[in-house]
């Protein structure tokens, strides 16, 4: 086995894979309710369409974007391998646990979190990516020039009560996920100094309250908007 | 048989030089033809077993433990004391040499107690470079710490846990060995016997405790470095697995057993609470240092204070007696162990001991947190008042500790020689299974000391004199004597769980316990020794006749583990009363009544008995042998201690 | 206090084992929680049942030997060994469930008995620095600024009890093996092995079958030492350090 294959196989490697990812994805999720808060200008869409094009069209993003999904991928993978592994390090549960006295509930359950929120992004993805990439789309004319209108089918979507109730579900499972991975992406890292580290935590709470909040303000503003 | 200690000739401070030049060398190349067996790996084995097998041996390593990690050398707090003078402050080694001789009131040998006090500048070395963390000063050098018998700070120490990160430090050594393939470690397996060819230790029989297995392990020599039987007393503060039945079994072959009778009684351990009481804990002697002792000055009050009528703070000063302070003006509370230890035991026979077994004093802290606040206090002994408050459920900010002496060390062992040689060719005894350093009383920080001078820069030298002269071809592990040996040890188990009586071990293990604690404690006489010694001859018939141990051998069995060892403790119980009554004498932690100076102090007889006394053992059940080494004071004048 | 115990009784290490509910009265509050068991093992010897096994030793919260799962918790309620666990931590009438350590990489030998020698294996891959006796030079050649010290004295307390690998969702041996990872790596002692040192001690927890760490803090808030969990963060960064580093290909 050469070292980088002995590394990233070991129980630590893996653990750098996770974080290193998950930090990724964190980053991804500023830069996407960056965009998606365009949604909420009363221009009636024409920023967030402008902004949709941009990002269809240029080649850095594309390639990104295929990285975004490579990284959601091996995240998901890893988290598999992992899971399985620390499931078989203890073969015999107890028949009494306290657990919740000494650790987070989110934080013993990031792999129940991740399947829902992974349930989420496919939901997500086959409701927006695949129908903009594949769909039949309107469109929509600005200054002469004819632009996929994404505006509107967010729209549409955002105007169905249960879609907008999940959207705000799975966003709040998402806090939580990020509640204890925020920090421990950086504690696997190993990231951690008496100075910094209780900024980092809360960092991570915060950012596990706001960008959650956010994304799920759109949908609830969106539909009051539609009523 | 004479006893020969192997002493050097020469003056003191060149006798270990000199003998080292003396001792014949195995060369190199033949090392790895020896085997070693080392019984035991807290620090003296451990250090030993690592520093063999460093130097090319073959070593096989046994614990009981789990785990070597788990010795009871663990337990050890305070700290380890060298002649480093790091302090400036008039330390040598001719000072640490002298207070330990003073210390142990005059009843160790010379040249080993000087040898001590000359390696334990080494120790501390080899200590740090395997990455002990000691405590250190600001500007990064070792810190130290002052003990009781010393008027130097040569104390090391690394927080309230020093034996365990010395421990952990030989522990690191011995495991650096065993990947190295030098040293075969065999944990949870329990020395049974030793098994002698030809007049020599060459192997010992083992059982293995998970699965019973009685096995036999040939070497050319084997090292018994199995601690000390505080254990004989049911409570001490040794830990539950400590025994004696590597050393009894030894002696049973013809190790001569020396001074069993000088066992260390320390004054500040949490008193016992009921009968359940497992064991004792210790508290650090330094709560001494800003604690004042009482008890109420009359009976009267004392037996209102233990019916709870009265509370302990309403009890007004002129009603409080701190006997300390009031018997030794000069010393006060900082008295010797012994000294503390016996005067507490004094004040509860009279009957104004506290607590609801009568059998405990305050350790008042109320003065010093006045003086100091509590802020400075919880600095000094934060942990170890958490500690009290633990397993007592009481606060020592708020009401005193209560404290009464505990069974804490044996100063007695296998009878060694110089070279740490038992009588037994190729047998050694090294740390407290020895008696070799501390004679009558040993002082604070000297057990880690010795123990580590042991292993790690005495018997690497002198095996070496005893291999070379022995033939570098392999113990043959077929011999008729390894067969022997082990069918007696599955006798020994077969007969103990067909006893199948009614009462269980611990039951006699409590009555030894309080045999022994009653009249071979914290002081004797010769009456009770006597009366002693009936109750044990008849509590040994009891167990052979009514003890219950139950499972089978092949199994994980701690009943049938525990009940080897109560039986070796009955025997060696009524050894220490022999001895105790053989010494008409009183000296550091043996204090016969009979002997003492018109203020109760210890009164040696140094004329009669400047000598270590060790037993030998003739047969089942006949009265052993007394042999006596002189011992012989070149270097130092015999005074009467005083503490007035 | 009456108590009701459910203890996990098994006879060997193939054995399958279950749990045995025993009542117990004359239960003292100032009783530790061991000696409340060495009641009931006398009880059990004198009416002829094979008494619980269980690992105990020192009695005074050092050794690391005693290891019992009480109530869902390792070492019990509060954040100290089981030895040190005293009865009034617990109510009259109440029920406590007795487990042993579970994991992999600890088998069962008996009852509450468990096999922890993979600790030991992790520290011989590495856990120490390669010097013999003798040679050494005088102890104060080596100034260590206090802080260093103390914070290797910090990690350098672990007992191996294993409480971190019970309390851990994973069975993870990260607190214990980190532990001895950053005191050897902070100390000018531990220098020159530090890169392999990480790397084979790393290889030897994970060969023994211990899970991966999530940092739940499990082990942390359950260490009757405290050590923290900023060892482990210290042990990720020498082992991936050393991982790119080291001359080991």
């Amino acid at each position: 086995m050469s070292w980088v294959s002995k590394t990233l196989s070991s129980t630590l490697g893996r653990k750098l894979i996770m974080a290193l990812t998950g930090l990724f994805l964190i980053l991804f999720l500023v830069v996407h309710l960056i965009g998606n808060l365009q949604l909420l200008l009363p221009d009636n869409g024409e920023s967030f369409n402008l902004y949709a094009e941009s990002m269809a069209s240029n080649p850095l993003i594309r390639v990104v974007s295929i990285g975004n999904f490579a990284f959601i991928l091996l995240h998901v993978i890893y988290s598999i391998l992992l899971s399985r592994y620390n499931k078989s390090s203890r073969p015999i549960e107890y028949a009494v646990s306290k657990a919740s006295t000494n650790s987070s509930w989110s934080s013993r359950n990031m792999g129940i979190l991740g399947t829902i929120i992974l349930i989420f992004l496919l939901v997500h993805l086959k409701g927006f990516y695949y129908e903009i990439k594949f769909g039949e789309m309107p469109v929509v004319d600005y200054a002469g020039v004819t632009y996929k209108n994404v505006f509107a089918i967010v729209a549409a979507a955002y105007s169905n009560l249960l879609y907008v109730a999940f959207y705000v579900v799975a966003m709040g499972f998402l806090g939580f996920h990020l509640s204890h991975g925020f920090a421990s992406a950086f504690q696997t890292l190993g990231l951690n100094h008496v100075k910094y580290s209780p900024l980092i935590s809360r960092v991570g709470f915060g950012f596990s309250i706001i960008v959650p909040a956010l994304f799920a303000l759109i949908p609830i503003v969106m539909y009051i908007q539609s009523l | 048989m004479i006893l020969d200690s192997k002493t050097p000739e020469g003056p003191l401070a060149e006798k270990w030089t000199k003998h080292k030049f003396n001792v014949k060398l195995v060369n190199p190349a033949n090392k790895r033809k020896y085997d070693v067996i080392v019984v035991g790996t807290g620090l003296a084995g451990a250090s030993a077993a690592a520093s063999l097998a460093e130097l090319g041996y073959n070593v096989k390593a046994f614990t009981f433990h789990d785990s070597p990690r788990r010795a009871h050398s663990i337990a050890a707090q305070g700290g380890i004391n060298a002649a480093k003078n790091y302090q400036n402050d008039g330390d040598s080694v001719f000072r640490l040499f002298y207070d330990t001789i003073k210390g142990g009131d005059y009843r160790a040998r010379e040249s080993n107690v000087y040898r001590l006090a000359e390696v334990s500048v080494k120790i501390i070395d080899q200590c740090v470079a395997q990455g002990v963390p000691f405590a250190r000063e600001y500007g990064g050098l070792l810190a130290n710490r002052s003990f009781g018998g010393a008027q130097v700070s040569r104390t090391f120490y690394a927080r309230g846990q020093t034996g365990q990160q010395l421990l952990l430090g030989a522990y690191s050594a011995l495991s650096r060995q065993v990947a190295n393939g030098k040293v075969k470690l065999y944990p949870r397996t329990e020395m049974m016997d030793v098994v002698m060819i030809d007049g020599q230790a060459r192997g010992i029989v083992t059982r293995n405790l998970i699965t019973g297995a009685v096995e036999t392990h040939a070497a050319h020599a084997v090292l018994l470095c199995t601690g000390g039987y505080g254990n004989v007393f049911f409570l001490s503060t040794n830990a539950m697995g400590c025994n004696v039945t590597a050393a009894w079994r030894a002696h049973k072959r013809g190790a001569y057993f020396a001074n069993p009778c000088f066992t260390q009684i320390h004054p500040t351990c949490i008193p016992v609470s009921g009968d359940h009481q497992s064991k004792l804990t210790l508290m650090s002697e330094s709560l001494r240092n800003d604690g004042r002792v009482w008890v109420p000055a009359t009976t009267d009050t004392a037996e209102k204070l233990r019916k709870g009528q009265i509370k302990v703070n309403d009890i007004k000063e002129e009603d409080r007696d701190y006997f300390l302070e009031r018997k030794y003006p000069s010393f006060g509370n900082l008295v010797p162990r012994d000294v503390a230890s016996r005067n507490a035991k004094e004040v509860c026979d009279a009957g104004r001991g506290v607590n609801e077994t009568g059998e405990a004093v305050f350790l008042d802290f109320r003065d010093a947190i006045n003086r100091d606040g509590k802020a400075l206090i919880e600095s000094k002994y934060g942990n170890l008042f958490d500690m009290y408050m633990q397993i007592t459920g009481e606060n020592p900010y708020e009401v005193p500790m209560m404290i009464y002496p505990a069974v804490h060390y044996t100063m007695g062992g296998l009878w060694v020689d110089y070279n740490l040689m038992t009588t037994i060719p190729g047998l050694y005894a090294l740390g407290e299974a020895n008696f070799s350093d501390h004679g009558a009383n040993r002082l604070g920080a000297s057990a880690l000391m010795q123990g580590l001078a042991d292993g790690y820069f005495v018997i690497p030298y002198t095996i070496g004199d005893y291999l070379a002269q022995t033939p570098p071809k392999p113990v043959d592990p077929n011999h008729p004597e390894f067969t022997k040996a082990a069918k007696e040890v599955k006798d020994r188990i077969s007969q103990l769980l067909n006893i199948k009586g009614k009462k269980t071990i611990d039951h006699f293990h409590k009555k030894l316990g309080k045999i022994m604690w009653n009249q071979c404690g914290m002081s004797r006489t010769a009456e009770g020794l006597r009366k002693a010694k009936a109750e044990i001859k008849q509590l040994k018939k009891d167990f052979w006749s009514d003890v219950k141990v139950l499972g089978a051998n092949e199994e994980l069995n701690m009943s049938l583990e525990k009940a080897h060892r109560v039986a070796d403790f009955i025997e060696l119980g009524e050894l220490m009363i022999d001895d105790a009554l053989d010494r008409d004498e009183s000296c550091g932690g043996h204090f016969r009544e009979e002997y003492q100076t018109p203020e109760g102090e210890a009164l040696r007889d140094d004329e009669n008995f400047a000598y270590a006394a060790a037993w030998k053992y003739v047969g089942e059940n006949q009265e052993e042998e007394l042999y006596k080494e002189p011992l012989v004071f070149e270097n130092v004048k015999l005074t009467q201690r005083s503490y007035k | 206090m009456k108590l009701t115990l459910k203890i996990w009784r098994q006879k060997n290490a193939s054995d399958k084992g279950g749990f045995t509910t025993y009542p117990v009265d004359n239960v003292s509050k100032d009783m530790s929680f061991l000696e409340m068991l060495d009641v009931l093992n006398e009880d059990l010897t004198e009416k002829g049942d094979d008494p619980v096994h269980f690992d105990h030793d020192c009695r005074e919260g050092i050794c690391g030997t005693c290891a019992l799962h009480i109530n869902g918790k390792p070492h019990g309620p509060l954040q100290t060994t089981t030895c040190q666990l005293h009865m009034r931590s617990f109510n009259d009438g109440e029920t406590i469930t007795i487990e042993p350590w579970r994991a992999k990489a600890f088998p069962i030998l008996k009852d509450l008995v468990v096999d922890r020698s993979a600790f030991d294996r992790i520290i011989q891959a590495g856990g120490y620095v390669s010097v013999g006796t003798g040679g050494i030079p005088d102890a104060n050649e080596i100034p260590i600024p206090k802080t260093i010290a103390d914070l290797a004295m910090d990690a350098a307390q672990c007992i191996a009890c294993g409480a971190c690998v019970a309390a851990c969702k994973n069975a993870s041996a990260m607190l214990f093996t980190s532990a001895k990872v950053s005191q050897l790596a902070l100390l000018p002692q531990g220098q020159v092995e530090r890169k392999t040192r990480a790397e084979k001690m790393v290889a030897q927890m994970d060969a023994e079958g211990f899970g991966a760490c999530t940092n739940t803090g499990a082990c942390e808030a359950e260490c009757p030492k405290g050590i923290s969990i900023s060892n482990i963060a210290r042990m990720n960064r020498e082992y991936y350090s050393a991982a790119l580093s080291s001359q080991n290909v």
